[in-house]
């Protein structure tokens, strides 16, 4: 398989090792952004559609330049455009309807939406937004997407026989993006399906759509995987199978109690692992964050390892996620360092060193 | 003569109003959840809710009105998660749904605890003149979402559940039916002796009520000997789940009989796609010229909790229920 990781190695990266740093997409939204989308979706503001366009392109080149200060070695623009993984997505997405927020608990709801005509290709989803970061950023790019399972699991369908019809359908239109995104310069592409997670059961229905979504996609892109919060014993080792070399899985949240799932069959491909939790509120510290890398390492050997948060840290205080991603790096660095000096033997898949 | 009665299992979306007025309220951590202790702006607010669906589903026009079950934040954990015995843990899946609950840890005696659902039974009461319906998780399903850290035995813990529960009957008010919410009794069945206790745990709930007793099951269909203990409780009635499958259920049916009643689910409580009240009328039709049963009362209901849905649809849904209860036959 060709190696798509080494091309995102920074030029004047400062160990041998490389332990990738990248986030999974989401980051918190400035208030004024806030208060800007506010202003936009009030009628009786002059708050017009071409300052709403300012205020997500300041955003975005904002914390595009946030993750680079943070030293991330390959960002994105913190989702400064979407409002939500399964929304934005559908408000372009011809046969989608909308009918008002529903429930997911407590008091957070979601405007969850209805197919209701055959799914078509309509304006870009992701093009713009990955151009813009791509300009703006001195780092490479990644271009999270939502997933066709995620897509269709978290619709109402009322128009295709079933969940994996939806599924099928979307992927193709997922595809079309994808070419899209790539043909503009994209090189790292994850596809988030954390419904997977939900009814795990349906591995092998994200599996074939993953196939249609891979078509005709170039050898040197890279393609992740993102699922987050559930039984990964039930997944795993299954979604070894599926077209992608990256897989990004939460595990910091769960204190790596599911860690062993990971090692009883060997990771053949890339692991990218939660290293922060990004639902508690205080900033692991980078010895703390260190000895979670070095738990990625007992799964697969450097090269193979990414280091990232759990999932997106868009809910977390934009100082609090900062400073996970601050020290993140800082901690893959020093890792970087201790096995370039050779003082971290731990290697997976090594049966020499697989005694201590 | 076979009379149709409409009605719906209850846990309503909130309107929309109320879901911004009671997010600002409440908060949106797990933490700022229904305690059952709440009072002033919040406990007006679900007042006014409460009346607002209530006149909803008479304006509709259906048979029997529910409460709502707007408070129940732990959607049908709720009666649990308000008692003073219980910790509410952290958040969990609710069933195979994108939707989560608190895990209500019980650690102490679940004895009878203030009537959270009573009262609310009894503020519905003074809005509803006929046809009022409780809701309930059935004993099983209230059971199999809590965790248990004080009786250290199933079989205990699910005597204890049924006897809180059938303590909460006793404080309600008069009420037209009782329904019985058993998903659990699908989504993770009883196994071989645990069919049977669950069957006796409703039996005692059934027990503590001076009205029709339906327990509506859903999302599929039992499992057969499930179904035949489940005969075996002092109900008036069985809820089938004819829209996740209907040729298992109807097979049930037939292969194990039934209740002199039965509640039909043929409205989709988890889709927007709203039935047309002919459609609906087809499907009770279908059900009881493939049985040979000769039904007294055949209650036609969606198959869910309600919340799933946004509002315009849930509200669309009521009156097509409604309506199909009063179309002329139609006959194919």
């Amino acid at each position: 398989m060709t190696d798509t990781r080494e091309q995102f190695r920074p030029e004047d990266h400062p160990n041998d090792h490389f332990l990738m740093t990248t986030v999974v997409g989401s980051y918190p939204k400035p208030k004024w952004h806030n208060r800007a989308r506010e202003l936009f979706e009030d009628e009786d503001s002059e708050f017009d559609v071409d300052n709403w366009e300012e205020a997500k392109d300041d955003a975005a080149r904002l914390i595009t330049k946030e993750h680079e200060r943070a030293g991330v070695d390959v960002v994105t623009d913190g989702e400064m455009r979407r409002n939500e993984m399964v929304e934005y997505f559908a408000h372009r997405i011809d046969g989608y309807d909308f009918n008002g927020r529903v429930k997911v608990w407590g008091h957070n709801y979601f405007d969850k939406p209805s197919v209701v005509d055959e799914v078509e290709y309509d304006e870009q989803w992701l093009v713009e937004e990955f151009e813009f970061t791509d300009d703006v950023a001195d780092a490479p790019v990644k271009v999270p997407i939502t997933g066709p399972y995620t897509l269709a699991s978290w619709s109402f369908n009322e128009v295709y026989d079933d969940e994996e019809q939806l599924t099928y359908a979307l992927a193709d239109l997922v595809n079309e993006e994808i070419d899209a995104l790539v043909e503009a310069g994209a090189r790292y592409i994850q596809i988030d399906e954390p419904a997977l997670a939900t009814t795990p059961d349906d591995h092998a229905i994200v599996g074939e759509a993953l196939e249609r979504i891979v078509d005709d996609v170039p050898e040197d892109v890279r393609l992740g995987l993102h699922v987050c919060y559930g039984d990964y014993s039930r997944i795993y080792p299954e979604i070894l199978d599926y077209p992608v070399e990256e897989y990004d899985l939460e595990l910091a949240n769960g204190d790596y109690e599911q860690l062993d799932v990971f090692k009883d069959d060997e990771f053949t491909e890339d692991f990218a692992m939660g290293v922060v939790d990004v639902h508690t509120a205080e900033i692991e510290s980078v010895e703390e964050i260190k000895d979670n890398i070095k738990k990625g390492l007992e799964v697969v050997p450097p090269e193979r390892l990414t280091v990232s948060p759990d999932c997106g840290v868009k809910l977390l205080p934009r100082e609090i996620a900062y400073g996970k991603m601050e020290n993140m790096v800082k901690a893959a660095r020093e890792v970087e360092a201790e096995l370039d000096a050779g003082e971290i033997d731990v290697v997976a898949g090594d049966a020499a060193t697989a005694d201590d | 003569m076979t009379e149709i009665v409409a009605t719906t299992p209850g846990l309503y979306p909130l309107p929309d109003w109320a879901k911004d007025d009671l997010s600002d309220l409440k908060g949106h951590q797990k933490g700022d959840l229904i305690s059952g202790d709440e009072g002033g702006e919040i406990a007006a607010a679900y007042d006014e809710a409460r009346a607002e669906v209530i006149e909803r589903q008479q304006d509709a026009g259906l048979d029997r009105v529910v409460e709502g079950q707007l408070r129940w934040d732990d959607m049908l954990a709720h009666p649990l998660t308000v008692h003073d015995s219980v910790e509410t843990g952290g958040i969990v899946r609710y069933y195979d749904n994108n939707n989560f609950c608190r895990d209500p840890v019980v650690e102490g005696d679940l004895s009878a605890d203030g009537g959270d659902v009573a009262a609310e039974l009894d503020a519905a009461a003074e809005l509803v003149e006929e046809g009022l319906q409780a809701v309930l998780p059935g004993p099983y399903t209230l059971a199999d979402l809590a965790t248990d850290e004080h009786y250290g035995d199933d079989a205990a813990f699910l005597d204890a559940v049924a006897d809180f529960l059938g303590s909460e009957v006793d404080a309600f008010p008069d009420v037209e039916t009782l329904l019985l919410l058993e998903p659990s009794l699908v989504e993770n069945a009883p196994g071989d002796g645990v069919d049977e206790r669950a069957s006796e745990a409703i039996d005692a709930v059934a027990s503590a009520a001076d009205a029709e007793v339906v327990v509506q099951t859903y999302w599929g269909a039992l499992e057969e000997k499930v179904h035949a203990h489940l005969l075996d409780a002092d109900i008036d009635a069985v809820g089938y789940d004819f829209v996740s499958d209907h040729e298992q259920t109807l097979y049930n049916i037939n292969e194990y009989g039934t209740k002199d009643d039965i509640s039909l689910s043929v409205v989709d409580g988890q889709n927007t796609l709203v039935e047309t009240p002919a459609e609906i009328r087809e499907r009770i039709e279908w059900v009881t010229e493939e049985t040979t049963n000769d039904f007294d009362t055949v209650y036609a209901s969606a198959n869910t909790e309600l919340f799933y849905l946004p509002v315009n649809k849930f509200e669309a849904k009521l009156d097509a229920l409604a309506d199909a209860a009063d179309l002329e036959e139609v006959h194919a």
